[in-house]
Order: structure tokens, then sequence, then C-alpha cells
């Protein structure tokens, strides 16, 4: 009982303390699941991390469910999900649905309006980043003739993002057997 | 059946979603937005702004929220469910089997080839905030806003939250004036 309390405490912590979404959360995992309760060493929490990166999904509850799951199984898994999720959709649903009664009120309409732009900006940023990472991991050239053909994919050819991202998936892990060449 | 389909909504960005959940925003974004219509632009767009500034992870949130607008309780379920589970199991079941791939160059190549797509999903996204802007407040004010906003979030590194409040209170007054 003792456990699954902890790790409640553990994931509440960093569910209601990690601002500016999952990877932003990565260091106060860290800080709960090495440094304060030892479920893992700096080794394991690395090797977690990375193969966390390496999969699809948010990040921020593939590591809490799976440190649960080391720690308690099944159980500790929930109750690590649990806590990291249900405290901020909460209050995401309770401001939210405060916002949505006063739809319609002029005042209100202009705040959601003057947000738009904001959100624009953190959207341009977060493409910048993107970008930025691509040109540094398979070189800019590379990166910007990709960028250019998935761009006419998406956006001109309106093919959606699933085909998109399993063809690379195909074209990636198809000749991993037969060769062990590099990209 | 709506159930069926939020369960579509989320499982496909949470399925889909490399590099984390800020990844998957414009899958869902596509979902919501375009395929099922649950919500106009600058709806999804207060949703990710109050996403933001809330504490916690933002494709979980988002899914909770959505879910919820949706389908209720069970909505909120459902949602959660979709964009979470799947891509855990895989992580608790291929642990063993990636463990031994994970230096390897092909697996390492999927993050990188899918950068470009995400990147091209957010500036597209990028943009149409921007037009949805442009519509509500006019070039000028979505133009001023940008500007102060990108210079307090990037320049000064004021928190998103609170640069959110700021743009909201500014939203509030200029009705007044």
């Amino acid at each position: 009982m003792k456990t699954n309390a902890d790790i409640f405490a553990a994931f509440f912590r960093v569910g209601i303390l990690g601002f500016g979404g999952g990877p932003s959360a990565i260091p106060l995992f860290h800080r709960e699941a090495v440094k304060k309760y030892k479920w893992m060493t700096d080794d394991e929490f690395g090797d977690t991390l990375a193969l966390g990166n390496t999969m699809p999904g948010p990040i921020a509850t593939k590591m809490a469910g799976y440190i649960g799951y080391r720690v308690n199984g099944i159980a500790g898994s929930l109750v690590a999900l649990f806590a990291s999720v249900v405290p901020t959709v909460l209050l995401m649903i309770l401001l939210l649905g405060a916002l949505q009664q006063f739809k319609g009120v002029e005042w209100v309409n202009n705040m959601s309006a003057a947000v738009v732009p904001v959100v624009g900006v953190m959207l341009a940023v977060m493409t910048w980043d993107f970008f930025k990472k691509s040109g540094e991991s398979l070189g800019w050239m590379r990166a910007i003739w990709l960028t250019l053909m998935f761009a006419i994919m998406l956006e001109v050819l309106h093919i959606h993002p699933a085909f998109v991202i399993i063809g690379i998936l195909i074209i990636v892990l198809v000749p991993l057997k037969k060769r062990g060449g590099t990209m | 059946m709506i159930y069926w389909y939020i369960f579509l909504a989320f499982f496909i960005p949470g399925v889909l979603g490399y590099g984390g959940g800020p990844a998957s925003i414009p899958l869902v974004e596509k979902e919501v937005v375009d395929r099922y219509g649950w919500m106009t632009t600058q709806e999804f767009g207060e949703v990710l702004a109050l996403g933001n500034a809330l504490p916690g992870p933002i494709a979980t949130k988002m899914a909770g929220y959505i879910g919820y607008m949706e389908g209720g309780v069970l909505g909120s379920i459902v949602a959660l469910f979709a964009s979470v589970a799947p891509s855990l199991f895989l992580m608790l079941i291929l642990m063993a089997t990636l463990m031994k791939y994970k230096d390897s160059m092909q697996v390492k190549n999927i993050t990188k080839l899918i950068r470009p797509v995400i990147a091209v999903l957010l500036g597209a996204m990028t943009l149409q905030f921007f037009l949805t802007s442009k519509e509500a407040v006019g070039s000028i004010q979505t133009i001023v806003l940008i500007v102060v906003s990108y210079w307090l979030l990037e320049v000064r590194k004021i928190h998103p939250a609170f640069v959110i409040g700021l743009a909201l209170a500014y939203g509030a007054i200029s009705s007044f004036i």
C-alpha cells in the first residue's frame, strides 16, 4: 500500500508541476524516480527515456506508465497514469467549462481572439524547433528537401499524415533485417 | 458510435505522434477540426492555449478535455485511454526487443525522418492560427500581438502561462476602450 501511495505522490507532483507539456516534466521524473525514491539508476532512467523517445505517443505518460509498472506491476502503472493525468485534465475541464459559460459576451470573445496569435507564436517556435533539429540531425540540405517534399505531400496533395508516417516507418524498418546500412 | 470516433481521433495521433506529446498536437487538430468538425480552429486554439498554460502533459490534457466535450466523462476516459494505452503497451511489451535496437541507426532514423513531417504540420497550423487571428482582430492587432508575444516568450523568456494571461487581459480590456 505504501508503494502505491509513493507512486501516486511522485507522479502527482510531476503532473502538477510540469508546466510546458510532457517533455518539460522529464527532469521532474528523474528527480522522483532516481533521486527521491531510488526506483531506478541513472542509466536505467536514461534507457527508459531513450526508448520512450523512439516510440510514438505522449512521452510523459509512457514514462509514468512504465516506471509505475517497474515499481509495482499493473497496479503501479495505473496509479502512476492516474496521478499524472487526471488532476490536470480536471483543472482543464473546470476552467474551460467556466469560459464556455460566458460564450457570446463580447469581452470574453475578445479574450479568446487575443489568445489566437499568441498560440500562433508558440506554434511557430515549435515549428522552428522541429525544423532546426531536423537540420542538425539530417544535414540542412536534406532537411530542406525533405521538408519541401513533405509539405507538398501534406498540404498540396492533402495526403493524410498517417500515410506519410507509415510510409516512413516502412522505408526505414523494412531493410532492417537485410542490411545494416546507414542512412 | 461517438465513443468509437473519439477512440479513433486520439488513437491515431497517439500511435503516430513520434517525438512526444507536442508532435501529436497537429495530428489531433487534423482529426478534431478537419475530420470530425468537433471544434473550429479558434476553439482548438483556446484549448491549446489553456492546455499550455496549465501544468501536466499536453497531449492527455487535450484528449481528456475534448473527449469530455464530445462524450462526457466516458468520452474523456475513452480519449485518455486511446491516447495513452497503445503506446504504453508498446513500451511495456517491446522494451526488451527494442533495447537491442536502441542504438541502431534505423530506429533513430524514424525519429529523424518524422521530424520534418511534424515541422510541416506545425507550420501549416501556425499559418492557420495567424489567418484566423487576422479575421478575428484584423491585421494590425494580429501583428502587434505576434510581435509582443514573441518578444515576451522568446526574448524575455516569460512563462507562457503569464503571456496567455496578459493576452486574455488585453482582449478583455480592449473591448471597453
